[in-house]
């Protein structure tokens, strides 16, 4: 039996030819974005040896947060522009988002505690 | 997506009822709530790793010193560098993946059949990747690497193990490797029990986690397939959208996502 009570919301998400070529120009810029972004991170790893750090622990802790914040804004692109949820609406976004960053705050927190990365710094 | 999402409708319609506040179907909803569940689990592999890797930050293998060989490539140390490609293939799948989903929006079948079979290469030539990078780390070095006994290892450098490499790159030979030579063993290659490169925990590690994302990418091609195999008998087109290709697509884009992490945290930092 088809059911006439639920909306097809995807029947909205149809576009138009034109349309179509705006999304993909934004699709191709992303995708630059994200192969410098890799190719930036792989030359720090190559020419910023680790071994090259072991006696000088604070420059490789400077190089480890620009990874770290590099990282993020890859992440921010993929979720935000490939899965569409920067498009989506807000309530729904903060559905996803906060729960996750909930959860990760507060494991991060207790296994460096635990580890002793407080003791270390 | 677009569409519905971006009408402007009051809080009091949205949450009324017989609708979606969201604006957003079940299904799509429901891969939302599975990836997010999904990541969790990967937090938990990646703190773990985070646990360990500071508790032993002294003797933890440097990643330089062990992902260097490349394919047909012998006798040559470019470290990192299959790791990037690796990472590349799997961004171009992902973007060839929302390629297949925006053609969807137009309801273009022959586009969604095009990107998402290349999808679906990508995603085979990954997986055919990592299946290489695990034979090069168990097989592990030329001729292993001396267990030094407070967790590092030290590589020998060639045969008769005359010349050796310790942890911080540093080579040494003559008496100091002579005395290496005599009080330790050799080690060759990696498992759950040993590890040429350093702690036998840092296998484990590999494994588990390169393991689990592998897994997720096989079954991401195996369900791209079959999601391929309908677009191509028109299941869509007779549906009127592609949104199956959007949900699998979500699917897809969170592995790339967390190989995105992987990547930054069990190879470059």
């Amino acid at each position: 039996m088809k059911r006439d009570d639920i909306i097809e919301y995807s029947l909205h998400a149809h576009h138009s030819e034109e349309e179509g070529v705006k999304k993909r120009k934004e699709i191709y810029k992303v995708t630059i974005i994200l192969s410098v972004i890799t190719i930036i991170e792989v030359t720090m790893g190559i020419v910023l040896g680790k071994a090259l750090f072991l006696d000088n622990q604070s420059a490789w802790d400077m190089i480890k947060v620009a990874y770290i914040g590099l990282t993020a804004v890859k992440a921010a692109y993929i979720i935000m522009v490939f899965m569409h949820l920067g498009e989506e609406r807000k309530p729904l976004r903060w559905l996803i988002l906060a729960p996750y960053m909930f959860f990760l705050l507060y494991l991060l927190f207790f296994i460096l505690v635990e580890a002793g990365a407080d003791t270390a710094i | 997506m677009a569409g519905e999402a971006t009408q402007q409708l009051t809080t009091k319609e949205l949450w009324a009822g017989k609708r979606s506040p969201f604006s957003i179907s079940y299904g799509k909803m429901m891969m939302w709530f599975f990836l997010i569940s999904d990541a969790l689990t990967f937090t938990g592999f990646l703190s773990a790793l985070a646990f360990m890797r500071v508790k032993y930050a002294d003797v933890w293998p440097i990643t330089e010193n062990i992902f260097y060989h490349f394919p047909f490539v012998h006798h040559t140390e470019l470290p990192l560098l299959y790791v990037a490609f690796m990472t590349f293939i799997l961004i171009i799948s992902s973007v060839t993946m929302v390629l297949a989903v925006e053609a969807g929006h137009r309801m273009d079948k022959k586009g969604v059949t095009k990107w998402l079979f290349l999808t679906v290469i990508g995603g085979a030539v990954f997986l055919g990747s990592q299946a290489w990078e695990w034979s090069t780390f168990i097989q592990g070095s030329e001729y292993g690497a001396y267990d030094m006994g407070d967790g590092t290892m030290a590589r020998l450098m060639n045969e008769e193990g005359t010349e050796i490499q310790l942890r911080d790159r540093t080579v040494i030979s003559g008496a100091e490797a002579e005395e290496i030579k005599a009080n330790h063993r050799v080690v060759q290659g990696a498992n759950l029990h040993e590890n040429e490169y350093g702690l036998p925990l840092y296998a484990d590690f590999f494994f588990f986690i390169t393991g689990f994302h592998g897994t997720h990418v096989l079954s991401g091609v195996i369900i791209n397939l079959i999601i391929l195999l309908n677009v191509r008998k028109g299941v869509y087109q007779k549906t009127g959208h592609y949104e199956m290709v959007e949900k699998v697509g979500l699917y897809w884009h969170f592995i790339d996502l967390v190989w995105v992490f992987v990547f930054t945290f069990f190879y470059l930092v």
